[in-house]
């Protein structure tokens, strides 16, 4: 581990360099790395440098507003914010959701996660795994992937959009609809929505064992190099279903530690807290939540799809078990902790979602009228899903009038933080340390976090190359040299 | 002289008694407003309606109508004025359209989005207004209230019972609830009130039922403002 790399004994004597923003992820965030005069890292950081007051700005709006209100958390995940409040006031009113409701939802969910990987790995990622690390920055993009590899980029367009038409007709709109409502969902799906969504359907099948293949091949081509990069060993945490599946939408949770023992299983979530706790630390407005039992230093963990599909003991569509299965005997049988192996096991989940979506469309239920339920009334509402990038944490406290009078949310993101940070003093510690920086080393770093698909803020603008800017500082805060990447992805100094 | 005017052009017939508005309902010609309702007195408050007679912009909805008037409504100098209201009326409360429960069903959205509104204008207040959810079945989220005064006139003209009334002037203005406490719980209404159906925005809704009706399905998801008011839809 490279704990150590948090924090430098002596920064006063180190020059500093800044990685601002970070390129290719979802929002705000930046890298400070401080060297010494033989550029050798003493301190890296991973800071996320956006703040959104949500948990306040929700205090005093009814309940019933959340699930669309806390969709403005994220522009690329709201659906994930949508069904997690959901859930959780559905243990407002009370309700145990119909067949009909929570299918729906559940179909909605897998469209999200479509399209939250489908972009990721398309958009963001693949540039780096196609054309390598450092290489052409011009080219590094996914306009260059369109022309180097249309038909790979064609596809990943129809993925995307795929996932977000399921939004929009289990949702009302692509963006920030209002499907679900506590106690279950204000529509149903049509027989002509079904029969659309099912036109196309085995082409993104096919299309996604594609990218499962796409990934093997690249990540196979030079095992020892991806399974190095960045590697550390970790606990992992994620729901699974009663009987040890895959379940994005709802489940119980599980961790796992670095060696593969179980920490806790099919732990109620509502009862989250007696879990996991989140400590502050003054350099970044994220938070860093810990597995109580073992302790603030040993305790960080990993979310997201490498978690899920290292945890779980089976995920309940045929492809992307066959997938699972292969994902593990690449790791001896055993968890893999690559970092880069979150790509992989990204797209096995991308797998699983179309085929969860087949099954979906061709289920009566999904047609029925029985829409709502409630019961009795609530005050406390904890709703848990496992959102495209992990665990996603909502628990809000409602008082008599229907007012919400507290919100605590741990969104995916956030249970990363440690396990980003380890990333980025693993890379800095591999590939940078003692060298010259260069833009493609630089990049090397980027690509750690990107593995992650870290989402920082709500704010969307990352699709193509963001301007990116590195200073190196002398120890007297004297700007040293220079490297400025701008929006065209042209890097001068 | 026979009981006619024209409204942009076209001629109309009108009773005795009848206002420009009323006159132009029945003929299916839309005038925008907001706080005028049919069912109750005009109010003459919101402007929206005003037109132009004679050269003089006037107040639709009370002006009486008089044989061979000649009003002009759907001109590009109203329609500009009317946005301009409706701009105001964005700035002075806090709206958030997108997560608005009352969004696709909102006469002042829609409104908006009929006159052409693409952004705000003026710089917001964001005044700091009170939301009253004492009442067990009623919401008052008064960031939403456009002061029209409709729930004033449904509680005391048809409720009989006088919940609601304005007080304080000019931006300090805000809906009062009658009650010792001030609060919408402690007062007479009942979720069965005409106070309670006739807000135009979403200040007075009845609780649990927010984003019921899917996208898709909602007042003004397929029919602009123009359209659904003189096809006879208010509410
Ligand atoms: S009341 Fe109408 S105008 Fe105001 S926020 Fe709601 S939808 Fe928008």
């Amino acid at each position: 581990m490279a704990f150590e790399l948090e924090s430098a004994a002596h920064p006063e004597n180190l020059k500093r360099v800044v990685i601002e923003p970070v390129t290719r992820v979802e929002g705000h965030g930046k890298v400070t790395l401080l060297l010494d005069e033989d550029n050798r890292v003493h301190q890296a950081r991973f800071h996320i440098v956006e703040f959104r007051g949500f948990e306040k700005f929700i205090q005093g709006r009814p309940y019933w507003e959340v699930p669309v209100l806390v969709q403005r958390l994220c522009g690329i995940c709201p659906v994930s914010h949508h069904l997690a409040a959901s859930k959780a006031m559905d243990m407002i009113v009370g309700a145990r959701l119909t067949p009909t409701a929570e299918k729906l939802r559940r179909l909605m969910h897998f469209g999200q996660i479509l399209q939250s990987h489908a972009l990721h790995f398309y958009y963001l990622a693949s540039p780096d795994l196609l054309f390598g690390f450092d290489s052409d920055v011009a080219r590094r993009n996914i306009v260059g992937v369109a022309a180097a590899y249309p038909e790979i980029a064609r596809q990943g367009v129809a993925l995307r959009r795929y996932g977000q038409e399921v939004i929009r007709i289990t949702a009302g709109k692509r963006v920030h609809g209002t499907g679900s409502i506590p106690g279950g969902v204000n529509k149903n799906l049509s027989m002509e929505e079904r029969d659309t969504l099912l036109k196309e359907i085995d082409d993104m099948i096919a299309w996604s064992q594609g990218a499962v293949e796409l990934v093997k091949k690249v990540y196979g081509g030079r095992p020892d190099f991806h399974n190095g990069f960045g590697y550390f060993r970790s606990s992992f945490m994620s729901l699974v279903r009663e009987d040890g599946a895959l379940d994005l939408y709802h489940g119980g949770l599980r961790a796992r530690d670095e060696h593969g023992q179980t920490i806790f299983d099919h732990v109620d979530y509502t009862h989250y807290w007696d879990y996991i706790h989140e400590e502050v630390k003054p350099w970044s407005y994220m938070k860093f939540p810990f597995i109580r039992s073992k302790g603030r230093e040993e305790g960080w963990y990993r979310v997201g799809p490498l978690a899920r599909v290292n945890n779980c003991d089976l995920i309940p569509t045929p492809l992307a078990e066959a997938e699972r299965k292969a994902f593990k005997a690449f790791g001896g049988g055993s968890a893999l902790h690559a970092t880069l192996a979150y790509h992989w096991a990204r797209m096995i989940e991308m797998l699983h979602c179309v085929e969860g979506i087949k099954e979906l469309l061709h289920d009566p239920d999904l047609l029925g009228d029985d829409l709502v339920t409630q019961g009795q009334r609530g005050f406390r509402g904890v709703g848990v899903i496992e959102a495209p990038r992990g665990t996603l944490i909502h628990h809000y406290r409602v008082d008599e009038d229907d007012l919400i009078v507290r919100a605590n949310l741990i969104v995916s993101t956030t249970h990363n933080n440690q396990a980003m940070n380890e990333a980025v003093r693993q890379v800095a510690l591999q590939y940078l340390d003692g060298q010259n920086l260069t833009e493609g080393l630089l990049n090397y770093i980027e690509v750690a976090i990107r593995a992650f698909d870290p989402c920082l803020s709500c704010a969307t603008h990352a699709l193509g190359q963001m301007p990116l800017e590195v200073e190196l500082q002398d120890a007297a805060g004297q700007v040293v040299d220079r490297l400025a990447r701008n929006g065209g992805g042209e890097t001068a100094r | 002289m026979s009981d006619t005017l024209t409204i942009d052009g076209k001629e109309i017939p009108y009773r005795p008694g009848q206002t420009i508005m009323d006159a132009a309902m029945a003929a299916g010609v839309y005038i925008p407003h907001l706080c005028h309702n049919p069912e109750f007195k005009p109010h003459g408050s919101c402007k929206l309606c005003m037109v132009n007679v004679n050269g003089r912009n006037v107040a639709s909805c009370t002006m009486p109508a008089a044989s061979g008037m000649t009003v002009l409504n759907d001109t590009p100098e109203l329609n500009g004025a009317r946005r301009s209201l409706l701009q105001m009326l964005f700035a002075e409360g806090n709206h958030l359209c997108p997560v608005c429960e009352r969004s696709g069903n909102c006469h002042l959205q829609a409104l908006a989005y009929y006159l052409g509104m693409t952004n705000p204008h003026y710089v917001q207040f964001y005044p700091s207004r009170e939301v009253d959810a004492s009442h067990p079945d009623v919401l008052l989220d008064r960031n939403r209230c456009i002061m029209c005064e409709l729930c004033v006139r449904a509680s005391s003209e048809v409720d009989g019972k006088d919940v609601f009334g304005l007080s304080g002037r000019g931006i300090q203005t805000r809906l009062v609830v009658n009650a010792p406490t001030g609060l919408l719980g402690d007062s007479a209404l009942a979720v069965s009130d005409k106070a309670v159906q006739v807000c135009p925005t979403g200040a007075l809704l009845i609780k649990r039922q927010g984003y019921r009706v899917p996208v898709g399905r909602r007042m003004f998801d397929h029919k602009p403002i123009s359209v659904v008011q003189t096809e006879g839809g208010h509410d």
